[in-house]
């Protein structure tokens, strides 16, 4: 069997906003679109990946928040209606999701052999949380791959972001190490926004644009400047930065997400390509692949 | 009409008591207990469930569930494999509109949700599972906002009771909550479930003290020590006790019983019931603002509007007898803060506007269309007088040395009584000459300025 590999890795934030202004038949609300810096970057990811070859996405999304240890989907398929709880106006979604259990358990296996506290999701009545299909449908709405859905263990929260980063860069090379032995090729997701403050107030109609814009200066510095570290390859710098990035742009990777992509990947020196920036409520939203099947092995 | 709450109660979130009481004798206790709680809600006439869950969290202010009757099945995100939870709840679709609307009038951001499929969260799930099987009594459900503080969420409960009042409830309010939330990051088993520190336990049982002793205000003034104390940070602050502090009128003489306190996966979980009826002890003071209507510091990082309130701000202007200072806001023209004129000082009209981001305590009286908006005329005298006393210190002086003082009303039929209850708790015991005139309009949106001669 050939050795298995991430032909990709994908920052593909996930805003309920996207999905609703993007109007597919699965969401029930309807609007009269907006977001379209951010939507028109997931054009340019998609085009950018119809080019790859890959056999299943694997997602860690920041909405399945899990306390004890990290969980993983294992159920062959996830039919349902998903609601957002936070912005349930915006995204009352039908989805039919295929998952690779045996993926999923490949990657549980490795991580808790590597010594890690983790749980397959077995439960019929289990409802895929919406980060995650946020981010599947708006890099594949065509939901033709099957999904390896990976939890959020919330370690900033019960230790600290340097000890959640640990956690993440154990997981990341676990995640690698299963896909190398697994044989397949796959696209890997950090499903987070950048700096995170939200308003608190919402437009009317939320499609608003004229008055969408970053909660603060200080976001937006620390957004340009993770973009910048990514589109130059520094991802040491990054990781060497996530800290500060996390509580002082109270930023949605405090999930876990960008370290552990980053992580599985190597912790890559080469460039992330930008396909967007915008701003969704006053976060920060990028949209970035790192094209690993150029780099070679070495 | 009038309506009242009859009893309140802590209860905790986790799915254990529901799923799996019988694999842990303390889970049972905690079924027990909350067996118990239902069973002194059923002696009373209430008819009412008003739940504030810790689980629910939102952003776009405060969400209040309207669906008449949600149904799904729970799984928790983390204790899945326990099984499942159906529900098919019974929501009073009237109060929760009722409510919505009052906090709007409030000053509240809020709306209702009702929509198929909605998640209700596990801790809702739980408490009205356990303590309204059958749907007995009407229930409203509340998020618990992430970025609000304690005057918001005072204001909600608050808003909260004049629903309750005007539709003459018999209610039971219920904080779905655990004490200690730090949970074992490893599975375990039943047998082996504690408190997960001896510091969390601690802290466990200095809350159930202060509970046991109906003191809901104290712990309302804890809540921030205990949430950097035993809380990992899930809903940003422990905001459960003002809630349900103020839904009893923030008192601290409540008749109150523990009847368990238990561990869930190293959380603490404790079902605590109060009743209004006074223990017999003193009541104690409230020690913070005790606001009844919301201002708006939640965008606090939205600076694009309303800042300055359309009115151009001065930098103060500087001279030999002239004293300004950064602890007060900045002047709206070319003057001083104040300016000294052999023994004594003469202050410019000073207003409530907050030094460096200019809000404005208590609400600013019109949005920058000219709409009218609610304002708290208290919380705006305070601060105008906090500001007198900044600048006066500046130049040496402080409050008890005001000699002389004009008062600026913009609408003395609304706001002098309260402008006046302000003046008796602070410059009424201070004793300076005063007069108060009503004038059409300020610069800024305010409601009250004074302007105050004292000695240097």
């Amino acid at each position: 069997m050939a050795k298995g590999s991430i032909v990709a890795g994908c920052l593909a934030p996930h805003p309920p906003h996207l999905v609703y202004a993007d109007n597919p038949p699965q969401n029930e609300p309807e609007s009269e679109g907006g977001w379209e810096q951010l939507r028109w970057g997931y054009d340019r990811l998609r085009e950018s990946l119809s080019k790859v070859d890959y056999d299943v996405i694997v997602i860690l999304s920041p909405h399945w928040q899990t306390y004890v240890g990290t969980h993983f989907i294992g159920l062959p398929q996830c039919t349902s209606k998903s609601v957002d709880p936070v912005f349930p106006n915006l995204f009352r979604f039908d989805y039919d999701i295929e998952i690779d259990v045996e993926l999923a358990r490949a990657i549980h296996d490795q991580a808790k052999s590597d010594g890690m506290s983790v749980k397959m999701m077995e439960n019929p009545d289990f409802r895929v949380d919406y980060g995650t299909i946020v981010s599947c449908h708006m890099l594949r709405p065509e939901w033709d791959k099957p999904i390896v859905s990976i939890s959020s263990n919330r370690g900033m929260d019960y230790y600290s972001p340097e000890v959640m980063q640990e956690m993440m860069l154990e997981l990341g090379r676990a995640t690698s190490k299963a896909i190398e032995a697994s044989g397949k090729r796959c696209l890997l997701v950090a499903s987070n926004s950048l700096s995170h403050r939200h308003f608190t107030t919402e437009t009317n109609p939320p499609e608003d644009m004229s008055k969408e814009h970053i909660t603060s200066h200080a976001m937006h510095l620390w957004d340009m400047r993770m973009i910048e570290l990514m589109r130059a390859g520094k991802s040491q710098q990054i990781l060497d930065e996530m800290p500060e990035f996390c509580e002082q742009a109270i930023s949605e990777a405090d999930g876990g997400a960008f370290s552990w992509i980053l992580s599985a990947m190597g912790v890559p020196e080469e460039p992330a390509i930008l396909h967007g920036y915008g701003t969704i409520i006053g976060t920060g939203n990028a949209i970035m692949e790192w094209p690993c099947h150029e780099w070679g092995d070495d | 009409m009038s309506g009242e709450i009859v009893k309140s109660l802590v209860v905790p979130a986790h799915p254990h008591p529901v799923l799996c009481p019988e694999k842990n004798e303390g889970w049972q206790r905690i079924r027990d207990a909350y067996d118990e709680a239902r069973r002194r809600i059923e002696e009373t006439d209430a008819d009412l469930l008003i739940i504030y869950s810790t689980l629910w969290p939102s952003v776009i202010g405060h969400q209040i569930q309207a669906d008449p009757n949600p149904e799904w099945v729970m799984v928790d995100a983390d204790f899945h494999d326990l099984g499942s939870i159906p529900y098919s709840l019974n929501i009073d679709t009237k109060f929760a509109h009722a409510w919505n609307a009052a906090n709007k009038e409030r000053g509240l951001e809020s709306r209702t949700v009702a929509y198929q499929g909605f998640p209700i969260d596990v801790g809702s799930v739980v408490a009205l599972e356990l303590l309204n099987p059958g749907n007995r009594i009407p229930a409203v459900i509340c998020s618990t906002n992430v970025y609000s503080n304690r005057a918001e969420t005072t204001v909600l409960a608050k808003a909260c009771m004049d629903v309750v009042k005007a539709q003459g409830k018999k209610a039971v309010a219920v904080s779905v909550m655990s004490l200690s939330n730090r949970m074992f990051t490893e599975p375990i088993e039943p047998h082996e479930d504690r408190i997960h520190s001896l510091k969390d336990d601690e802290w466990n049982r200095k809350i159930l003290e202060f509970l046991t002793e109906g003191r809901l205000e104290d712990i309302g003034q804890l809540s921030r020590t205990i949430h950097t104390q035993i809380r990992v940070k899930k809903v940003v602050a422990f905001k459960p006790m003002w809630w349900l502090s103020a839904m009893n009128d923030n008192r601290n003489d409540l008749t109150g019983e523990v009847l368990a306190y238990e561990a869930i996966h190293g959380a603490g979980a404790a079902v605590v019931v109060l009743d209004p009826e006074s223990n017999g002890t003193g009541d104690k003071e409230y020690d913070e603002d005790d606001v009844e209507f919301y201002g708006g510091d939640r965008n606090v990082l939205d600076v694009e509007e309303g800042d300055d309130h359309g009115v151009a701000l001065h930098d103060p202007t500087t001279g030999d007898t002239s004293f300004n200072t950064d602890k007060a806001p900045k002047p709206v023209g070319a003057y001083p803060h104040a300016r000294k004129e052999g023994n004594l000082l003469y202050l410019s009209g000073v207003g409530p506007r907050q030094p460096g981001d200019n809000s404005i305590p208590g609400g600013p009286i019109r949005d920058s269309d000219g709409n009218s908006l609610e304002y708290d005329i208290k919380a705006q005298t305070r601060a105008v007088i906090e500001n007198v006393s900044r600048i006066l210190e500046e130049a040496g002086s402080s409050l008890d040395k005001v000699i002389d003082v004009t008062s600026f009303l913009v609408d003395m039929d609304r706001d002098f009584a309260g402008y006046n209850e302000v003046w008796a708790e602070t410059l009424g015991k201070v004793g300076p000459t005063r007069t108060t005139l009503a004038i059409r309009a300020l610069p800024t949106p305010i409601a009250v300025e004074l302007k105050v001669i004292a000695k240097a």
